[in-house]
């Protein structure tokens, strides 16, 4: 078994080039690398006879819509071996098309098309790459900052039609999102009722 | 004459009792036999993420009650040592015999709904009437210590949110007493009789590689070999001055699987006695004012465990900017919260993974080529609850 400081100096001396900032924090190993790169380096984390990173944990996104590139991509990996864990990850934009790593892991296929159906992000050589959370006919991307907390539609049984129908959001009551930091101001919906 | 070959597409669930919840899986089969099983799943999604997104870290601590919904505490510790290790704040160490010991209620209660589902699943009724009866009395200390049977909302960062009321530990301790015998029993209806061994064994059999490439975790990952649990191999609390086995299984298929999780709840017993006896006394939350609320007599008498207070439960703490993976090992297996904090008092983003979702997508590999009827057998071993599949 490896310490954690072994490892990160193997990987970093291995992969040299591919990795841009690697660092150790609350005892895991963060790599953030280019997109171009996810393959080779997912690869070699994997098949290594030193790191043996053999599951793969979780892959998800984080958007930040104020950045160029727009979403961060994160590859959970875990070594059983060398009992230590790895944090990949990589900044894209909206449009770009990000290799799979099903090739690699036959368990991404699931976790990436959450990816997809969630943050909109479109990968590349993937098997079956269609929605899996959201309903059949579901239009948007959830997770992204810009997707209301309300959703657009709703559904309920309409008695008329004898079937379950859709409608756009309506609610009694205004979401009231109180911004506790600074209490004084009042929330925003408010400020705009008082001016009109 | 050429004989064409048909198959036939079968739509199992969303409404069927042996899809333990709302799975709708697309069989393809060719006679009876599967070729083909196309799992859709989504139709309990909440959106749990998002919603913890514009939730104070105290409010999002009830959606990790709803995801496992069987095991409601053991998704809140993986919540809360999250926070615990951005802010660096030392648990109490009565808190932390607390919180492993309700831990292991929850994998107990989990394990006797799965074992019980599953003999249901293939045939054999009356263990499910006696092992829900032994969950009514593990969901009344839940109850006791919590508020609610099912819905605890009690883990918190920095310790959890009350003491255990007066007589509750005695009670676990009669509980500890009488329960193997109940395993007992349990066994002599499951473990040898004929039926139950011919449609588990050899059915849906993982090896281990296959087992690691699907990223299989807990008694998915011990059945077929792997000596693998979270509470061993990267302690958290206080399982490290704790005593207790992994039962690891050796073919790997629903049968081990079954084993497994039956010694895991004699197991459990065996930790939740030692946290009895070992219990100390002393704090059960952190004493952090900007963390933890005060008592209301304090808030009675210092104006500024009254601020805090009011802080507390209008803004909530705030967590400094950073990016975490902490995991448990839940009784599905690992359960991990990968959180980013952005240094307000709303996580940035909360992705949880469940252990379902893993098991659940490798559905395909594990029944192709089996039978119609070891789908539920299959189903009821891999231990799926929808409310962490679709989150």
């Amino acid at each position: 078994m490896k310490t954690i400081e072994d490892l990160e100096k193997k990987i970093n001396s291995e992969l040299t080039t591919k990795i841009n900032i690697s660092k150790i924090n609350h005892n895991q190993i963060y790599l953030n690398i280019n997109e171009s790169n996810i393959l080779n380096v997912v690869l070699f984390l994997k098949t290594n006879s030193e790191t043996k990173f053999k599951q793969l944990i979780d892959i998800t996104a984080v958007d930040y819509p104020e950045k160029d590139r727009r979403f961060k991509l994160v590859y959970l990996l875990l070594s059983h071996e060398n009992n230590q864990r790895v944090i990949i990850d990589f900044y894209v934009k909206e449009n770009d098309i990000i290799s799979s790593i099903t090739s690699i892991f036959p368990s991404a296929n699931w976790m990436e098309r959450e990816v997809f159906d969630m943050y909109g992000i479109e990968f590349k050589d993937h098997p079956n790459l269609r929605k899996i959370l959201t309903d059949y006919n579901f239009k948007g991307h959830p997770l992204r900052k810009d997707f209301p907390l309300t959703g657009h539609k709703e559904v309920r049984y309409s008695e008329n039609e004898k079937k379950v129908i859709y409608e756009p959001v309506k609610l009694e009551q205004n979401y009231r999102n109180f911004d506790y930091e600074s209490p004084w101001e009042g929330t925003k919906y408010i400020k705009d009722q008082t001016k009109e | 004459m050429s004989k064409e070959k048909k198959t036939l597409n079968l739509n199992f669930g969303p409404q069927h009792p042996a899809a333990h919840g709302v799975l709708r899986l697309i069989l393809q089969l060719d006679g009876e036999v599967v070729e083909k099983a196309d799992p859709h799943i989504g139709l309990l999604h909440r959106g749990t993420e998002k919603l913890i997104e514009n939730k104070t870290y105290t409010q999002a601590v009830p959606y990790f009650d709803r995801l496992d919904y069987v095991a409601p505490m053991n998704q809140e510790h993986a919540f809360a040592l999250a926070i615990e290790k951005i802010l660096n704040i030392k648990v109490p160490i009565r808190a932390q015999y607390i919180r492993v010991l309700f831990c292991e209620i929850g994998r107990i209660l989990s394990h006797i709904l799965n074992v019980t589902t599953h003999a249901i699943d293939v045939g054999a009724l009356t263990p499910a009437l006696w092992g829900f009866e032994e969950r009514e009395t593990l969901m009344n200390f839940y109850e006791r210590a919590s508020g609610s049977r099912l819905h605890a909302n009690y883990f918190r960062a920095g310790g959890i949110h009350k003491d255990l009321p007066t007589g509750l530990d005695n009670d676990i301790a009669e509980f500890c007493n009488k329960f193997p015998k109940i395993i007992d029993d349990l066994e002599t209806l499951l473990t040898d009789n004929r039926i139950f061994k011919q449609r588990n064994v050899d059915i849906g059999v993982v090896s281990k590689q296959d087992a690691l490439d699907y990223s299989f975790s807990g008694v998915m990952l011990r059945g077929s070999g792997v000596p693998w649990d979270l509470r061993k191999s990267q302690p958290y609390d206080c399982y490290e001055q704790l005593d207790f086995k992994i039962p690891i299984g050796k073919n790997g298929d629903c049968y081990d699987r079954y084993l497994c999780r039956i010694d895991e709840m004699r197991e459990s017993i065996n930790i939740i006695k030692q946290c009895l006896t070992n219990l100390p006394k002393g704090p059960i939350k952190t004493n952090d004012g900007k963390i933890s609320p005060p008592s209301k007599i304090e808030i009675k008498q210092s104006m500024e465990a009254l601020i805090h207070h009011f802080k507390l439960f209008t803004e909530g703490y705030r967590v400094n900017k950073d990016e975490i993976y902490t995991a448990v090992e839940a009784p599905k297996g690992e359960f991990g919260v990968y959180l980013i904090s952005d240094g307000s008092s709303k996580p940035y983003k909360c992705k949880i993974r469940a252990p379902g979702f893993s098991h659940l997508q490798a559905m395909d590999y594990l029944i192709k080529g089996h039978m119609l009827a070891d789908v539920p057998a299959v189903l009821g071993s891999m231990d799926i609850v929808f409310g962490e599949v679709d989150r």
